[in-house]
């Protein structure tokens, strides 16, 4: 395809954009966090009630928007009136709300969220002052929740293209100057820049190169990545297509996780659409620059997020990490010089150079520049994918954003940056998230995975889990992560499980800084961080396990004692009630007695307190 | 021929179909692997014999592979296959006790298929899912906000429609 055949699809594009809105519009949003709340049932519902009383409406998949805690969630537009979005859209509600508000033009807001376009509608506030909303700042996820993932025609309707259109007729050290003045840094964990990674790359001389775009997602409590492909998947094509033409590779490949069937489906979509079209390639919008896109699917190995073992992953090759340098933009796939960019990253450089750099670096802070994504899950009460500027501090992400505590319990830290990462307590959630002042705090930025935790949470359990997490995925190549995360695990199995000695919290250190100085890749040398920042920060706890075998969340199975603290129960009976073995005996207005010779220790009861009367 | 070696070799037919989309280059061997766990819900350990010919490697190179990666199996899998998501939000928010239910539901471990090969249960690291926790997968299909109870039912409704 040329130019003009691009300029001609693109009005054509817009045209049918606007065809779409000038009529009764219904989207859903079926990315997996809907499915999982039953979108595809919803969606069927209301393709039967459409087609039954022959309704004039467009019915349209979209992606997530990010208010996952409102799944499924349902927009109707219809013409001259606002977009008004609606939440927990079951397929009984789903009729409800179109009768009225499709056929009677009456918005229900008793199920909106809120609305967005011009013009007000009584009782639905506009979607974007909305507290979960009102603190994000949504660039890189402007079309996730808005157009068909995979429609083409779509993504060109809103911008798509225009950055590699005008990155082709910029010279390479061009493009190289606007990520640099952009300021843009990895997204996916270490937040080197990436200018510099691709100049490395253009300065190795090599008649192959190649481009990878990283989409092995493999924090556990992390899902950016998965969102944004499933939203907006041409956006990181068109990245890689950039990156691509900058380092002069003829080859990308996109590596992504088996664990994201409907992400790999949307990303072969699109890239059959691409070929289809002409946009990948033998000389693209008549360049002299050819250029093809793979995916690799992984095959669920949690290192191979690390660039060297996923390089191993792409030949074939068992995932295991080797010494770096030489760095893979030197020496990489099958020995070429390659770039690896996390998923966020390439996006990104679609949207830097149709925008300018100055239009990403406006937000942010000096080191670091503009808007990133995260999860948000846990125990809070708005869960779902965010964007915010860098340098928010973690209490708007997770009070303002997130609404606070979802249980009513006290939230005591947050889980950042995945198995890699840390958890930082309430006293320091004032702490700007940007790469350095988390790394200071213990933590790391990661690729966005944001876990909140409560009382309920017990920190030695939390460290227990991604330690058993590491030590399980670590690939076993150097002695430092394979043996130390091992011995760590079994201290800290000793302390959960009520056998913990006083000097293991020193031991526990000692071992740390051993596994993080001798560790042969990322995964050894951060594994030891969630039990450091444990350590530092929730110190009593440890000591509450060891010193008096008890645990004050009430998590460690093996640490509880199933009694009833009769100072705080309020005989309300909702323990028995809950108890599925039938081992607590209640009568109304006396306190509850369990039966240790039943009891399963399932820690229901524990969990239904509302007083913390049970330990 | 006995009927089992007439399964095994109809099964190889099935294997040698697989190989004929590849060109043999060592980096597809776990393309090859996907398409055959794909195909037979696990790895046999003929096909895996078959493989290392096909790519002229030894066997222990495809095994080494193989046993690299969490997605292969060696073992067939259940009619039913449940998968308990274990991420980290999961965790906080009750996986353990999901996986703690089907383990005494079903009498098995993790990673484990039930003797009548009627259940499998899986856990896997993240699905992605965390704004939903704890998530679990059963055949195929996403469930949102778990609970032990909630898992229980969705097994009993399973085993419903099978004696049916």
């Amino acid at each position: 395809m040329n130019v003009e055949g691009l300029e001609r699809l693109r009005q054509e594009a817009k045209n049918q954009w606007r065809e779409l809105h000038s009529k009764p519009l219904l989207t859903i949003g079926t990315a997996t966090c809907g499915r999982g709340a039953g979108a595809l049932e919803t969606l069927e519902t209301i393709r039967r009630f459409v087609a039954d009383r022959n309704i004039e409406c467009g019915v349209v998949e979209v992606g997530c928007i990010g208010l996952c805690y409102a799944e499924p969630i349902m927009s109707i537009s219809l013409p001259g009136m606002p977009i008004v979005f609606y939440g927990e859209v079951t397929p009984k509600r789903a009729g409800e709300i179109v009768e009225q508000h499709l056929l009677l033009g009456k918005p229900v807001a008793k199920y909106a969220i809120g609305a967005v376009g011009d013009g007000e509608i009584k009782g639905i506030p506009n979607l974007f002052e909305t507290p979960m909303m009102r603190k994000q700042v949504r660039l890189v996820l402007s079309r996730c929740g808005f157009i068909e993932p995979a429609n083409l025609m779509h993504y060109l309707a809103n911008g798509g293209f225009d950055g590699l259109q005008r990155a082709l007729n910029m010279e390479r050290m061009q493009i190289i100057d606007e990520l640099r003045r952009s300021g843009l840094r990895g997204r996916g964990g270490a937040g080197f820049p990436t200018w510099r990674k691709w100049l490395v790359c253009i300065q190795t001389p090599s008649e192959e190169k190649f481009v990878i775009c990283n989409s092995d997602e493999g924090d556990p409590g992390a899902f950016m990545n998965r969102s944004l492909i499933e939203g907006d998947p041409y956006s990181v094509l068109e990245g890689l297509l950039i990156a691509g033409y900058t380092i002069g590779a003829a080859e990308g490949f996109i590596y992504c996780r088996a664990e994201y069937p409907l992400a790999l489906s949307r990303l072969r979509e699109a890239i059959a659409e691409l070929e289809r079209v002409g946009l990948l390639g033998d000389n693209i919008l008549g360049s002299d620059f050819c250029f093809r896109i793979r995916v690799v699917e992984g095959a669920g190995a949690f290192v191979c997020g690390e660039e060297t073992a996923l390089i191993a992953s792409i030949e074939g090759k068992r995932g295991m990490p080797r010494t770096r340098p030489p760095f893979p933009a030197v020496k990489g796939l099958w020995g070429k010089p390659t770039v690896i960019n996390n998923v966020e990253t390439l996006a990104w450089v679609s949207h830097i150079l149709r925008h300018g750099a100055e239009w990403f670096a406006k937000h942010g802070t000096e080191g670091s520049k503009g808007t990133k994504t995260f999860s948000l899950a846990g125990k809070v009460k708005r869960t779902g994918l965010i964007e915010v500027p860098l340098g928010a501090t973690l209490r708007e992400i997770v009070y303002d954003i997130g609404g606070g505590s979802a249980s009513g319990r006290e939230i005591k830290a947050v889980q950042i940056g995945g198995p890699s990462g840390g958890c930082i307590p309430v006293d320091l959630f004032d702490l700007p998230v940007d790469y350095e002042s988390l790394t200071s705090a213990g933590a790391i930025m990661g690729s966005g995975g944001i876990v909140v935790m409560d009382e309920d949470t017990c920190m030695v359990d939390v460290a227990h889990y991604f330690l058993q997490f590491t030590q399980r995925e670590s690939c076993g190549k150097c002695v430092p992560c394979r043996l130390g995360t091992k011995q760590m695990l079994t201290i800290l199995e000793d302390i959960t499980h009520g056998r913990g000695k006083s000097e293991d919290i020193q031991l526990l250190e000692e071992l740390a800084s051993a596994v993080k100085v001798g560790s042969l890749c990322g995964l050894g040398q951060t594994a030891p961080n969630p039990v450091l920042t444990t350590v530092r920060y929730f110190r009593g706890e440890y000591e509450a396990h060891i010193k008096d075998r008890r645990c004050p969340a009430g998590v460690c199975v093996p640490l509880l004692r199933f009694e009833v603290d009769e100072g705080k129960c309020t005989k309300c009976g909702r323990c028995a009630r809950v108890c599925p073995v039938g081992a607590i005996a209640w009568e109304r207005g006396s306190f509850p007695i369990i039966d240790r010779s039943k009891c399963i220790k399932c820690r229901a009861c524990i969990i239904e307190c509302p007083e913390h009367a049970i330990n | 021929m006995s009927q089992m070696e007439l399964i095994e070799e109809k099964m190889e037919e099935r294997v040698d179909r697989i190989l004929s989309c590849f060109s043999g280059r060592r980096e597809e061997l776990i393309v090859i692997l996907q398409r055959i766990q794909d195909e037979f819900g696990y790895l046999p350990e003929f096909a895996l014999i078959r493989v290392a010919k096909f790519l002229g490697v030894p066997e222990a190179h495809v095994y080494g592979v193989a046993s690299f990666y969490a997605q292969f199996r060696f073992k067939p899998m259940g009619k039913n296959v449940i998968t308990v998501c274990r991420g980290t939000a999961c965790h906080v928010r009750g996986s353990p006790m999901v996986i703690e239910e089907v383990k005494n539901r079903l009498g098995i471990e993790e990673g484990d298929t039930t003797p009548d090969l009627r259940w499998t249960l899986e856990t896997v690291a993240c699905i992605g899912m965390c704004a939903l926790a704890p998530c679990v997968i059963v055949n195929g299909k996403v469930h949102g906000k778990v609970t032990p109870r909630r898992i229980a039912e969705i097994i009993k409704a399973v085993e419903g429609v099978e004696k049916k």
